[in-house]
């Protein structure tokens, strides 16, 4: 068995409004920040998982990342797989 | 109403299970019996209420830990089966979660926890959940989500609106939900999602009665 160490990115998507990200981007441009265009929250989820090579494991993490990580009606999410 | 029985789910987190018995029990006459989320046993109840609260902690978003309990699991014969399910608030949230009714409900545009009456339009009378009211459109509920902006694609919503699935809409909307939505049904009318809680409703002393009928209703064939 291998064991992967996964990290999972979820976006609202680009049409859903971020409420959240929208005060933040405020309190940044408070904070005295410049520049800032665009600012977005989202999630990161770490998991390590074992399993019999990346594509049993990536198998895995989609059908996570479809049914419960996100939720595609309103967010996307993509990851990275590094074999521990 | 003989035996006919309210399953009233409770999750770790539900808050408005007892509000709801009370509604049915001592509003409305009508037996209720709750039901642990980890029971998969629904042969003796004839309609389900999937109450507000914060299930699971509303843990990774609201009514996504709670679409995995074995209750839900058992939901899918039970809708099938044609007996009716209402959602309210996290109950709403839970059945879009798991895929019930469409959309998705996120967090308020103005981020704020919002607890008010408000003014609701009766769009449609699908599934007959607001047939008593046919001489009053409009009806006032109380709300109380912070998670509460109903969300969907224009495809969706262009089903939604073809199929008059949509219950209610805002009249003022206080959430940013797509076009003022705030209750729908599926297509066969006997599951009702809303974030407004028509239990909070039910009797004069406590601000108003425009929840009744709702509930009642849950009695239909």
């Amino acid at each position: 068995m291998d064991q992967f160490a996964v990290k999972v990115f979820v976006r609202l998507r680009p049409s859903v409004l971020d409420p959240a990200g929208e005060a933040t981007k405020s309190a940044s441009i408070k904070l005295g920040a410049e520049g800032i265009k665009s600012l977005r929250i989202g999630k990161m989820i770490e998991v390590k998982i074992e399993g019999n090579g990346e594509n049993e494991v990536r198998g895995k993490i989609d059908l996570l990342c479809d049914r419960l990580f996100a939720n595609t009606v309103i967010e996307d999410y993509e990851y990275s797989l590094e074999k521990l | 109403m003989d035996n006919f029985t309210v399953g009233v789910v409770v999750f770790p987190g539900s808050n408005c299970d007892r509000d709801v018995s009370w509604a049915l029990e001592g509003c409305l006459d009508i037996r209720t019996k709750y039901l642990w989320h980890e029971s998969s046993d629904l042969s003796d109840v004839d309609a389900i209420v999937l109450p507000g609260g914060f299930s699971y902690g509303d843990y990774l978003r609201c009514g996504a830990i709670a679409r995995f309990s074995p209750l839900i699991n058992a939901l899918d014969e039970f809708v099938k089966s044609g007996k009716r399910v209402l959602g309210i608030c996290n109950g709403f949230q839970i059945l879009t979660e798991s895929g019930f009714l469409p959309g998705a409900l996120v967090a308020n545009k103005n981020l704020n926890f919002i607890c008010d009456d408000v003014e609701l339009d009766i769009v449609s009378s699908k599934g007959g959940w607001f047939n008593n009211v046919d001489e009053k459109q409009t009806i006032k509920l109380p709300i109380a989500h912070g998670e509460g902006r109903y969300h969907c694609d224009s495809d969706t919503l262009k089903k939604l609106v073809d199929n008059e699935l949509i219950a209610l809409r805002y009249i003022k909307n206080p959430n940013g939900s797509s076009f003022d939505i705030a209750g729908i049904t599926n297509k066969k009318g006997n599951v009702l999602g809303l974030m407004p809680h028509p239990e909070r409703a039910c009797d004069e002393t406590i601000g108003g009665t425009d929840g009744l009928f709702t509930l009642k209703s849950l009695i239909l064939k």
